[in-house]
């Protein structure tokens, strides 16, 4: 009896994002990708590279340079049938979608009592670190999350982007997949050949620790394994949690950590006031309060409208593994 | 019910067969009964708002005329009153909308009156938002290419929505596609108090159509016969490949903007007894009456009509419970 060995290939970020949606056209004739550049040029990242070739033009639309009918025609699409993945090429170009997908399919379900649905895919990179500067470094997770009715999923390996996004291909209603662009070519790990998913609003541990519990998401999960692996020389054992998900969030799994560590430090890339963190930090002291041995704290970007180009500024902006450790040190201090 | 004259086609001229011109004008008389009720019923405080479709009638009866009810997808906006009715909806479904009650088709009554979603009839109606629609209707030509459906769309929008991003936007993706789409500009020529004049440098919006190397034509929208020719026209267009038309229907609005809209601060004196004597109802009246399709006694019989439908509707929404509130939360996700 010959057994088949199920295929493991190490890839990095963008090519799990580009086999997930490749897999899923093939899978499904409803699927199709529409943005600026994914057609020939296989988009800026080439995140849909031979995708013209092998889908035609019909399912590989390069559209016109309007982000609004972007996702204003994946949603009209969406509603009839189709299942949309709309490609904004970086996420600080994303603004002129938000009335139509936060005032518009994120409401459509809900205002037609369940007779339309909005199986639409929005993916951006975003994030920083990169040299981008104040146009191409954005975060743009909090204006998104805020909103029911959509969905928003922000992974940080590849393993994890290739399940989700096919989870938020397959899913019903609108999802806002955030791929963090210095994570593309940056991270690798082993990825199935087969075809896998992950469930939406499903948090991971990637790393079991007893003392302190870090909580976030994105490139900041590698920065904050780093310091975990820093700290733990120094004694401190971190247990890192990678919600994946920021709506819905998988507040179980971070309240399970935390009655574990007695103390929570969360971390990202995005601006601390009004962020995801505050709303983690929240619900950490409403529904474990009795867990906490010392304040929820966060980590998080500052008081600037967004990333700096020179990069001395852009480091100053950054959440990096030695900033993650030196607040680690002083919560376990505590 | 009976007419007064079922022979056919007493105009040669008119593409419409005198049946059909005596459904439509019965149509538009019940569609007016209905506005003049349900502005009564936001007076006696029983429905919270009211965009009237008074005066854009015609438009909008002509344009449901020459499309394929049941199969065609129909994008409408908040003043789109006649183009539901003629769909098929019942004053009594759009009465429960007014008045926010339970069993009201489009929504459970979550969303303003006439917004939601009518599946049966076609009619998507989601947003409040000016234009939004428009890319969406876009994307509903778009799937139907794809999926190889033959249906159309037409999205129906005011002369405002043009000045908008979407607006351009959706112009200018259904004519690269060359999308099975047809654009409806109700022009009353008031974006709620804003004068066209202030809105826009152009005199005409059809001429904009050139902008995206499409068809745009200006019609009168208060002639129910010169609209189907027209929606026609651009129908044949979209369901042979040809893509999109704009249309320009220029017609008249003789009631404040909504419910909660004073238009004597913004109109001059005397527009509006003007616009009224391009009403499409009496327009309609007098085509067919001196064409001998009507007479005063088929007349007075459709108003009796209208009105004894429009009584029954509204006892019925007024006695209706307000939507049971145990599903608020339902419906947000799929699961």
């Amino acid at each position: 009896m010959i057994r088949r060995r199920c295929a493991i290939a190490v890839k990095n970020v963008l090519e799990a994002v580009h086999d997930a949606m490749q897999e899923e056209m093939r899978r499904d004739e409803r699927v199709f990708v529409l943005g600026e550049d994914v057609g020939r040029r296989g988009g800026v990242f080439l995140a849909t590279n031979g995708f013209l070739d092998e889908f035609g033009e019909a399912r590989v639309m390069d559209t016109p340079l309007a982000e609004s009918s972007i996702a204003g025609v994946a949603l009209g699409a969406a509603m009839h049938g189709m299942r949309p993945i709309a490609e904004i090429q970086f996420g600080d170009f994303i603004w002129p979608i938000f009335n139509q997908i936060v005032g518009e399919a994120a409401r459509v379900r809900y205002g037609t009592k369940g007779k339309l649905s909005v199986p639409m895919v929005v993916r951006t990179p975003h994030g920083g670190g990169v040299r981008g500067g104040l146009y191409h470094s954005q975060s743009i997770e909090a204006y998104f999350y805020h909103t029911p009715g959509l969905k928003v999923v922000a992974p940080a390996t590849p393993f994890d982007a290739k399940g989700l996004l096919k989870s938020a291909i397959r899913d019903d209603d609108p999802v806002i997949f955030l791929e963090h662009k210095r994570t593309y070519r940056l991270v690798q790990g082993e990825v199935p050949d087969e075809d896998y998913t992950l469930p939406i609003g499903k948090a991971d541990v990637k790393r079991q620790g007893t003392d302190v519990t870090i909580v976030t998401y994105g490139l900041m999960v590698h920065h904050c394994l780093e310091a975990a692996r820093e700290l733990e020389e120094e004694g401190v054992s971190c247990e890192v949690v990678d919600v994946r998900t920021l709506r819905p969030l998988d507040m179980d799994t971070i309240l399970e950590s935390v009655a574990k560590t007695g103390k929570a430090l969360v971390v990202h890339e995005d601006n601390k006031f009004g962020g995801v963190g505050g709303e983690i930090a929240a619900t950490i002291s409403e529904e474990g309060f009795e867990f906490l041995d010392g304040p929820v704290t966060r980590l998080a970007g500052p008081e600037v409208p967004a990333m700096p180009y020179s990069p001395l500024l852009e480091d100053m902006y950054m959440i990096n593994p030695a900033k993650i450790a030196q607040a680690i040190r002083k919560l376990s201090a505590y | 019910m009976a007419t007064a004259n079922r022979s056919k086609r007493q105009d040669p001229s008119s593409p419409l067969d005198s049946e059909t011109l005596l459904e439509m004008y019965r149509q538009m008389v019940l569609s007016r009964t209905l506005d003049e009720r349900i502005w009564m019923l936001n007076r006696q405080g029983k429905a919270a708002i009211v965009a009237s479709s008074q005066g854009h009638e015609a438009g909008q009866i002509g344009s449901v005329y020459a499309l394929q009810r049941g199969k065609d997808q129909f994008y409408i906006y908040y003043r789109d009153l006649a183009v539901m009715l003629t769909l098929g909806m019942t004053p009594e479904e759009i009465l429960l909308g007014f008045m926010a009650k339970a069993g009201e088709p489009l929504s459970g009554a979550r969303q303003f009156p006439t917004h939601g979603a009518y599946l049966e009839l076609g009619i998507v109606n989601q947003s409040n938002v000016i234009a939004t629609h428009l890319p969406q209707a876009v994307g509903a030509a778009l799937a139907a290419k794809m999926k190889g459906e033959d249906y159309i769309v037409i999205v129906y929008f005011g002369d405002g929505a043009t000045s908008a991003g979407d607006t351009h936007e959706a112009l200018n993706f259904a004519s690269l596609h060359k999308l099975p789409v047809i654009f409806f500009c109700e022009n009353n020529k008031y974006a709620t108090s804003v004068p066209q004049h202030k809105q826009m440098a152009v005199e005409s919006i059809a001429s904009r159509a050139e902008g995206y190397a499409m068809p745009g034509i200006s019609i009168d929208g208060c002639d129910v016969v010169a609209v189907y020719e027209a929606v026609s026209e651009a129908a044949k267009r979209a369901r042979s490949g040809m893509g999109p038309t704009l249309i320009e229907a220029m017609v008249e609005r003789f009631l404040p903007h909504t419910s909660d809209d004073d238009d004597s601060i913004y109109r001059p004196k005397g527009e509006i007894e003007e616009a009224r004597k391009r009403d499409p109802l009496k327009a309609l009246n007098l085509s067919l009456t001196s064409l001998g399709i009507l007479d005063a006694e088929t007349d007075k019989q459709y108003l009796d009509e209208a009105r004894s439908i429009v009584n029954e509707a509204t006892d019925l929404a007024e006695a209706a419970p307000f939507p049971d509130t145990s599903d608020f939360m339902e419906h947000v996700y799929y699961s």
